[in-house]
């Protein structure tokens, strides 16, 4: 187990002994909603304190305030106990309270409850069962909950992200929390692995590996660990990206000559090229609809993102500014394309506004690489290079909230990160 | 010369062996780059493994292909940034391997191509890839038909890590010859 350091501040999160990423806030939304999340009444406690979860992704979203509850007397564990002049006195908006009650069978109940304290009513009032092993996923559910009812957007704590890591000795690919918690590996090898690709349904991830001295594509159950060659054609096999229905793949061959596109069946058969070109056509990903490939192509002279009907026809440019655009990838929402650009000499992450072309760099970082947006369309995970080595960074889509994920000991890259759960 | 630096030799100049597996996994000369990834995938290299190595090699193994003082032994060609010219300095050399495929219809061969660090990685798979594509059509003029030859992309992967200096990159962009099936 490595052990854990970060290369700013510490602020957000009490680290336990099995995480592998840390995850620091180096910016925050303008106006942040000050949150009162009281510690849940539990016996036995189990550690980390399912209020502490539920804060540290409150505060890592950049959008709350969460505020220290210590000083106040009214230390609440159901709607009922809330004195909410205390809370008013702490300026806190919104207010969250809880108990959880140990069930026969190893089981557990938390009921939580969340208060407006401006209005000095109750928003939500839930309650749900879980195993010891559900702790902290439930935790992030909580919060999923809590941030959709003040921001009015999709919540993305419960989810998972992956990324790849490298030591002196291997390659790994790791599955872990979106808070960097329980990481897995799925897969280690002596040789590289890159472009992890989420199914729409999480169950599976599609990447590329080395191992047999050229890219070959795999399909990895997560449950089961067993996998399936994709794709092992003559030359090369990379770039695996999902349609949303989760039936075929996107992907690029080369054959004896150029990177091209094709789509192929989930179970490898039904293989249809879908452009045509001498020159490089690469790093396809679908629309949210299903009906366009966006991709990365050489064919104006320098590389720049085009789309393309996903049947197959005729590619149209999407980017024009600067001499280096690739890595597409379009929000969930269908509403943004965030690539990577090499911007005034450094390769940064930018998005521009499919409906209006606007295009806005989010990233002041200089060697960025594999954006991945989260399942709300609200943040962008990306991998990048601090000291000489690969990190993991965040940027929401406006570019206010930025945040950094790092691990000793190895290059983190190659980040994805999972659709929303279910 | 060590015994274990003899081994792991012999190990890597494992090239066409009794199995279509241990042949291509020995048969990649980017390890002659990196000793870490040399002996991966290969078998264990235990004294009884050697032995068989041995036999194994005579079987398989050009003796023209491993001479030091020949021209075939020398498997990389490099490139100009963004580029995928070939300079005039590597015709011999590919020349001399295209020669070697058309007296040994049965030598297989994989051309590999590689870049340096900066930029997209799946991109520079593609740009690797196309290296490897115009090596291979420099081969193809000569006669070399496509059945004998794959070519392959490591992208940036096999480049150097953590060293952001031209001295590097001219190293990392290059295309290596290995030979799956020497004869």
């Amino acid at each position: 187990m490595f052990r854990l350091f970060s290369f700013f501040f510490l602020l957000c999160l009490s680290v336990g002994a099995r995480a592998e990423l840390t995850i620091d806030i180096v910016g925050g939304a303008a106006q942040q909603i000050p949150i009162a999340v009281v510690p849940f009444a539990q016996s036995p406690n189990p550690g980390d304190n399912m209020a502490a979860i539920i804060g540290a992704d409150l505060r890592r979203s950049g959008l709350f305030r969460v505020l220290e509850t210590r000083g106040v007397a009214n230390q609440p564990s159901d709607a009922a106990g809330v004195r909410y002049a205390e809370w008013s006195a702490l300026q806190a908006q919104a207010l969250t309270v809880g108990n959880i009650q140990t069930l026969p069978g190893n089981r557990l109940k938390v009921s939580f409850y969340l208060m407006d304290v401006l209005k000095q009513n109750q928003l939500v009032a839930m309650e749900f069962e879980f195993t010891p092993a559900q702790y902290r996923i439930t935790a992030h559910r909580i919060a999923d909950i809590i941030y959709e009812k003040l921001t009015g957007e999709k919540g993305v704590f419960a989810t998972k992200i992956s990324y790849v890591t490298r030591t002196a000795s291997n390659y790994t690919l790791q599955v872990a929390d979106a808070d960097g918690f329980n990481p897995q590996t799925m897969l280690t090898s002596k040789e590289p692995i890159i472009s992890p690709a989420w199914s729409p349904d999480g169950s599976k991830l599609a990447y590329v590996s080395f191992e047999k001295k050229k890219p070959v594509i795999y399909v990895q159950s997560l449950s089961s660990g067993q996998r399936y060659v994709l794709a092992n054609f003559k030359g090369n096999n990379s770039a695996p990206s999902w349609s949303p229905d989760g039936k075929r793949l996107a992907i690029v061959l080369s054959h004896s000559a150029n990177s091209q596109i094709y789509t192929i069946n989930a179970d490898g058969t039904g293989l249809q090229p879908i452009t045509r070109s001498s020159t490089i056509d690469t790093e396809p990903v679908w629309a949210p609809d299903g009906q366009t490939i966006y991709f990365t192509s050489d064919r104006g002279g320098s590389p720049q993102i085009y789309r393309v009907p996903a049947q197959g026809g005729n590619p149209q440019r999407v980017t024009f500014s600067g001499g280096y655009n690739v890595s597409p990838r379009v929000s969930p929402d269908g509403k943004l394309l965030a690539y990577i650009g090499l911007i005034e000499g450094r390769f940064r992450v930018a998005v521009q506004e499919l409906t209006s072309g606007q295009v806005r760099v989010l990233s002041d970082t200089a060697k960025d690489e594999s954006p991945s947006f989260a399942p709300n369309s609200r943040i962008i995970l990306y991998a990048t290079s601090v000291g000489g080595r690969g990190t993991l960074a965040a940027v929401s889509a406006d570019g206010s909230v930025k945040q950094r994920l790092s691990e000793s000991g190895s290059n983190v890259r190659e980040p994805a990160w999972g659709p929303a759960s279910k | 010369m060590n015994k274990q630096l003899m081994a792991s030799l012999l190990v890597v100049l494992l090239l066409g062996a009794c199995s279509n597996k241990a042949a291509k996994d020995a048969s990649a000369p980017v390890a002659d780059k990196s000793p870490a990834m040399a002996d991966t995938g290969a078998p264990a290299a235990g004294g009884d493994t050697v032995a068989s190595v041995v036999a194994d090699d005579e079987s398989g193994k050009s003796a023209l292909l491993n001479d030091p003082s020949s021209i075939l032994y020398k498997r990389s060609i490099y490139f100009d940034y963004d580029s995928e010219t070939i300079n005039a300095e590597y015709r011999p050399l590919i020349e001399a391997h295209a020669k070697y495929l058309l007296a040994h219809p049965n030598a297989r061969m994989v051309l590999q191509g590689n870049t340096d660090e900066r930029g997209a990685r799946e991109y520079n798979l593609s740009l690797g890839q196309r290296r490897a594509v115009a090596v291979k059509r420099v081969m193809n003029v000569l006669g070399v038909q496509d059945t004998q030859i794959e070519t392959v992309s490591f992208g940036e992967e096999k480049a150097k890590l953590g060293c952001a200096a031209e001295s590097c990159y001219k190293d990392d962009r290059r295309v290596d010859i290995a030979y799956q099936v020497e004869k």
